[in-house]
């Protein structure tokens, strides 16, 4: 081979290594510059205490109270429908039946979907329509329900993180070994039985990666929540579902661009931001090894 | 065959064979098949009820006669706020070229023209070249927005999808097996970083980082915006092009290979082009990803809502139109209508690419994998 194309070939080769290793030192740089900068402020004082002073000192311990908040909510929507629906993707439906496609391409598509939509259908279902229709029907107008609120802001996210529950779920559904089932069926349990006592109990470390993958994916976004529940400041802890909440990412956004004093409280900001990034870093962690195991076990 | 020993205990007949019915079973199946149609569901709400907030929009002709004494009125304050509005913008922008006194000009004659349309949304004002919904003679031209949605999505896909399909080249094709265990799972770990973390990098280092290297006078800017969406956009390019490029089958490289092929060469002329439909989608979901994208674009482009060309001004996209202005608005206003209205045509573009993704696209490569189109 000539000298020249060896040398095509090898800084072809480089350019590819080089991309591969820019998307890694960008992650890294990310990471350190956001840990450097929030490292000062951080403290168990910062996450436990309120802000104070028009959210000039103090800490975040009500927008972390949310955020919890939010994600228990959206899963215990989001998980058990997820679920459900991996489980008729992979048991009952045919493969190739249109519905079983359909489906399918539901999912896909409502993994697309811009989340600030998803706002947009939270503010014109939940809140406008189901809300103002229970205050209507319930409290004779009474406005209660019709408002944005922590139960509206978890429902619109349980809509958003419905495909990583359902995607995570079917995989790991899939590494259930079809002996498994066979003799299971053989024994003379039925259908429901053999999914209840054998394939939900074999995929149960899927189910855990969906849930993990969507407190993540939940507790990061803010879009959907801008305008169905998130609140700039709260003195108070929310304690009912009709109650407004603070959130992390929110807190963050506030801070970053309409805070009176930007410059002043860049430590705070990025001590939010550090929480944050790091909160969703060890879930996402968490759930890429308990599924890099899943996968060697199906091999 | 005759003998009438037992006879009865063995045939199978048509009723024996029958399946049982229990109600567990056909409750479970039921509820099942059920709760799978929620997705299907939800997409159809999601369009119905985005869509049904902005249908009003349509009607807003009947408020006109209403409106017509007040007409006197609002152009005059609509001259005044008009200049506020064009003199703060400027202000935010720093840098007003001489190619942008000319078009506020430009805005300024065409302003003159459409002040008639004051608070309704018709075709015309929808599609006119200022975005002012709050001024006292509010219009709503969508074009500066859909031009800084482009410009932002351009930006973003010139960096993510060389650097993520290079990538995924490198991990599909050269990389060593303890190198791919680093790369996947990093690239899983970017797309787990929520966006509004994303802008706020962007917003407090990089723009500064990039206001050092070029010199241009507004921070946020369009290529900052666009630099911070490609990494929101890096994960789904490289993921999606990495499966096609494995799914290439193995007969394809090892023919190349035996033929005396070098692995690079393989690469580059065998496994490259016949992914091709796979790339492709992976760039048109990556397109979808920027052009919804919400919290970088408030957080990091500045959202000034201008028609330029120049990458380092500030945009104003559709995304964080929304995201900015529905907090404020009143329900029910043309504004809020017009609002809704972009996250359908959001909502619709973004359904055509994924469907666009996903039947052409994967039907193509499918064909070409069983050797039936080249």
């Amino acid at each position: 081979m000539s000298r020249k194309k060896t040398i095509t070939g090898g800084l072809f080769i480089g350019a590819t290594a080089f991309s591969a290793l820019l998307i890694i030192a960008i992650i890294i740089i990310l990471l350190v510059v956001i840990i450097i900068g929030g490292k000062s402020t951080f403290s168990w004082e910062f996450l436990t205490a309120f802000p104070e002073d028009g959210m000039m000192k103090g800490g975040i311990f009500p927008a972390i109270y949310g955020t919890v908040l939010l994600v228990l909510i959206m899963s215990v929507a989001a998980v058990p429908f997820g679920t459900i629906t991996a489980i008729y993707l992979t048991e009952y439906a045919h493969e190739k039946s249109i519905l079983a496609q359909t489906i399918r391409f539901a999912v896909r598509t409502l993994a697309t979907v811009p989340s600030i939509i998803f706002g947009l259908f939270g503010l014109g279902f939940f809140i406008k329509f189901i809300g103002t229709g229970m205050d209507d029907a319930f409290l004779g107008g009474q406005l209660k329900w019709g408002q944005p609120n922590i139960l509206w802001a978890s429902l619109t996210m349980a809509l958003l993180t419905l495909p990583v529950v359902i995607v995570s779920v079917e995989e790991a559904i899939r590494t259930v070994p079809r002996e498994l089932r066979e003799a299971s069926l053989a024994l003379g349990a039925t259908k429901w039985e053999t999914i209840k006592r054998i394939v939900i109990p074999g995929s149960r470390s899927g189910i855990m990666t969906g849930t993990i993958l969507a407190v993540s994916r939940g507790a990061g976004e803010v879009a959907p929540i801008l305008f169905t529940g998130a609140a700039y400041y709260l003195a108070t802890l929310p304690t009912s579902l009709s109650d407004q909440f603070m959130n992390l990412g929110y807190h963050i956004y506030i801070m970053a661009t309409q805070s009176a004093n930007v410059d002043q409280t860049l430590p705070i900001q990025f001590a939010t931001t550090m929480v944050l990034l790091l909160l969703t870093f060890t879930l996402n962690l968490a759930a890429v090894i308990i599924r890099s195991r899943l996968r060697r076990k199906a091999k | 065959m005759e003998n009438p020993i037992n006879k009865k205990e063995f045939v199978f007949t048509r009723e024996s064979l029958k399946k049982k019915f229990r109600w567990s079973e056909f409750l479970s199946e039921k509820i099942i098949t059920g709760v799978a149609f929620l997705s299907i569901t939800i997409i159809v709400l999601i369009f119905f009820f985005v869509f049904k907030e902005s249908i009003p929009i349509f009607y807003a002709k009947k408020k006109e006669p209403v409106k017509v004494e007040t007409i006197q009125k609002q152009e005059q304050y609509g001259g005044e706020s008009e200049q506020s509005q064009t003199n703060s913008s400027g202000q935010e922008q720093y840098g007003v070229t001489t190619n942008d006194t000319m078009m506020i000009e430009n805005q300024a004659r065409v302003e003159d023209t459409i002040v008639h349309g004051s608070d309704q949304a018709t075709f015309k004002s929808l599609t006119g070249k200022q975005w002012l919904p709050v001024s006292d003679n509010p219009r709503y031209g969508l074009i500066p927005l859909f031009v800084g949605t482009l410009k932002i999505t351009l930006i973003a896909m010139l960096f993510a999808a060389p650097i993520a399909i290079l990538a995924a080249l490198f991990s599909a094709a050269f990389a060593p097996y303890w190198m791919r265990e680093i790369i996947k799972p990093a690239i899983e770990l970017l797309a787990g970083f929520p966006s509004v973390v994303i802008g706020f990098f962007a917003l407090m280092v990089m723009a500064s980082f990039f206001q050092n290297i070029f010199g241009y006078d507004g921070r946020l800017n369009a290529f900052v915006g666009g630099v911070a969406m490609a990494l929101a956009a890096i994960p789904i390019i490289f993921t999606i092009t990495e499966d096609a490029l494995t799914a290439v089958p193995r007969t394809y490289t090892e023919a190349s290979l035996a033929l005396g092929a070098t692995r690079w060469q393989t690469a580059l002329f065998v496994t490259l082009p016949a992914a091709t439909p796979g790339i492709f989608a992976a760039v048109l979901l990556g397109i979808g990803r920027v052009f919804g994208e919400t919290m970088i674009a408030l957080m990091a482009t500045g959202n000034a809502a201008m028609i330029s060309a120049n990458p380092f001004e500030s945009v104003r996209t559709l995304a964080a139109t929304i995201g900015a202005e529905m907090a404020e608005v009143v329900f029910g206003d043309t504004h809020y209508n017009v609002l809704f209205l972009i996250g359908s045509l959001l909502f619709v573009f973004n359904f055509s690419l994924n469907a666009l993704a996903e039947f052409y696209v994967k039907g193509k490569l499918v064909k070409r994998f069983q050797g039936k189109q080249s």
